[in-house]
């Protein structure tokens, strides 16, 4: 090897290195400010209370609420319909079927929709459309559903979210054997059978890792519920679908731009930040628990 | 025990419901109970599979009579596992293939009509060339097309150990029922796998190179069990080995290109093989 090839070679080893060393550094800065900030405010007060004095004093309590509230309802209705579609994709449809071409198609498009389009979606659809609709019908014009609400929200992330399960359970139901069903087929099981007793149990871990992904991207969101539900400050914790909530994204994002005092926010929005990422990373960590736990036992199934 | 007894026995074992109304092999049971059982299992007649580059099967005529084994062997890409997933209608699986003639099963034609799979599947069992044990314990392994086909959970265990009984294993996993059925060794999965489809009492056994992949001790194991077996079935039994095919059936077909070459019994093929490609092929030359 001569010496040109020598340096150039150092040369990309040590730009690439380079490259990887950034982005941990921005990660560690990001983490370690919001860290070193937030942990200041942290107490259990902070998390049990209302804001208060503007949101200038108090906790988050109803955001977290509300956050929860939120991602459950949103998981109701995005498990169902994602498992349902992959299912029908992988299990059922034919094999180079037209309408599953076209269906992973606008799955994968859905998934490249900015989340804000997603929220002015919600507002027309939901909102304008089915909750006005649902007024007009049952509650003779009076306003109820159509109004931005939590049940909007739910759904409205619930698209958006959509992606990440259908795709997380195509995958599970891609991993297991296709042996599997031509035994239990072999062995007399109907279509529903195999799906029921073979091939569900196995993807269960595959569909909750996509559960939990959808349930963490759902949390970190804003665009998608600041027209559908999220409200600016409520005293009050939503009780019914149809009332408006506090979530801890767009708390964020109210105590950043319209706040009244600005520096007086500043360490509240460090410490809701600091619990934003917290839960988040949290969900991420259990799913990649998950995964690796049942990519571990598939192995050993080998 | 008489066979169609057996059978009847089977349908009540499945309980109300669990067969479709239309049921696919209309046979009157009190008539079927007392009139002697007809030697021939399944009759193919003129059996064609059409896939995407051409025909693999191309008009099969086959017989299998209960109380036989039938080998059939051929080089790779002869059409024997296609010839016997056309068997159980597994062949539906692909739908790349277009399937005609006909298969009787006890002369009920089984192509191209609406049949029930999961019945007929029960009645056509069948054993894969690698042992699959589904990823569940050996009991419930076996106890899967019971549940499946609705037999009442109190007759299981008494049909999970007949089943174990028959294939050969019962000894060595009669103390461990709960045990993973992936942690037993190859031999003893694939006599797993062989005791699963037994459990359902099945009127044709079917078996896609069963010893492939299995060390000699276990080959005869499987060997002795369908000895024992054909008694009550009509055992069809594709090999890639020929000497298995030599040491275990009475009749043996031999394939090549999707067309049936010979099929006569065992001894008269291997001692006086009539056409010279069969004689080229058990001698080794090809294939």
């Amino acid at each position: 090897m001569n010496r040109g090839t020598r340096i150039i070679g150092w040369l990309f080893t040590s730009l690439t290195g380079f490259a990887c060393l950034i982005i941990v550094a921005m990660v560690a800065v990001i983490l370690g400010n919001i860290a070193i900030h937030g942990v200041e405010r942290l107490s259990l007060d902070f998390l049990f209370r209302s804001p208060e004095s503007g949101m200038t004093g108090g906790g988050i309590f109803p955001a977290i609420f509300g956050t929860a509230a939120l991602v459950i309802l949103m998981t109701i209705a995005v498990i169902p319909l994602g498992v349902a579609t992959a299912v029908y994709m992988h299990e059922y449809a034919p094999k180079r079927s037209r309408l599953v071409h076209g269906v992973r198609l606008a799955v994968q498009n859905l998934a490249g929709v900015p989340a804000i389009v997603f929220g002015l979606f919600g507002l027309g659809f939901f909102i304008e459309f089915v909750g006005r609709g649902i007024d007009r019908v049952l509650y003779g014009g009076e306003l109820v559903y159509g109004q931005p609400a939590i049940l909007w929200a739910a759904l409205t992330m619930a698209l958006l979210t959509l992606p990440t399960v259908v795709v997380s359970t195509e995958e599970a139901l891609r991993a297991i054997p296709q042996a599997y069903r031509e035994v239990a087929f072999s062995l007399g099981a109907t279509r529903w059978q195999v799906l029921r007793k073979v091939v569900l149990p196995q993807a269960v871990g595959g569909i909750l890792t996509g559960g939990i992904l959808a349930i963490s991207r759902g949390a970190g969101e804003v665009a998608p519920i600041m027209f559908t539900g999220a409200a600016y400050f409520l005293p009050h914790l939503p009780t019914r679908l149809n009332d408006q909530f506090m979530e801890l994204g767009y708390h964020v994002y109210v105590m950043t731009t319209q706040s009244p005092d600005v520096e007086a926010t500043k360490p509240i929005l460090y410490s809701t930040v600091l619990v934003l990422l917290a839960l988040t990373f949290a969900l991420n960590f259990t799913a990649i628990l998950i995964r690796s736990r049942i990519r571990r036992r598939l192995r050993a199934g080998r | 025990m008489n066979a169609d007894v057996r059978r009847y026995d089977l349908l009540q074992d499945a309980g109300p419901g669990s067969r479709a109304d239309g049921a696919p092999f209309p046979r009157p049971p009190a008539a079927s109970a007392t009139a002697p059982p007809p030697p021939v299992r399944l009759r193919i007649e003129g059996l064609r599979v059409r896939g995407a580059g051409g025909d693999i099967l191309k008009g099969i005529d086959l017989e299998a009579p209960r109380g036989e084994i039938l080998a059939v062997i051929g080089p790779a890409g002869a059409g024997k596992t296609t010839f016997l997933r056309c068997l159980n209608r597994m062949v539906d699986l692909d739908p790349n293939l277009a399937v005609s003639g006909q298969v009787r099963l006890e002369g009920e034609p089984l192509i191209g009509r609406p049949v029930d799979l999961a019945l007929l599947r029960r009645r056509v069992g069948m054993v894969f060339s690698v042992p699959i044990p589904l990823p569940m314990t050996i009991y419930q392994n076996v106890a899967f097309g019971l549940a499946m086909g609705g037999v009442p959970r109190r007759r299981h265990a008494e049909r999970v150990e007949e089943a174990l009984r028959a294939a050969a294993i019962w000894d060595e996993v009669k103390d461990r029922l709960d045990l993973q059925a992936r942690r037993l060794s190859g031999g003893q999965q694939q006599r797993l796998c062989l005791a699963r489809t037994l459990a359902l009492r099945p009127d044709v056994l079917l078996l896609d190179e069963p010893c492939s992949g299995l060390d000699p001790i276990s080959t005869a194991k499987i060997e002795e069990a369908l000895q024992d077996l054909k008694k009550d079935l009509a055992v069809i039994l594709v090999t890639n080995n020929v000497k298995q095919a030599s040491r275990a059936s009475d009749r043996t077909a031999f394939f090549l290109f999707g067309e049936k070459v010979e099929h006569r019994p065992t001894d008269a093929l291997f001692t006086t093989p009539e056409d010279p490609r069969t004689a080229d092929y058990i001698s080794g030359r090809f294939g």
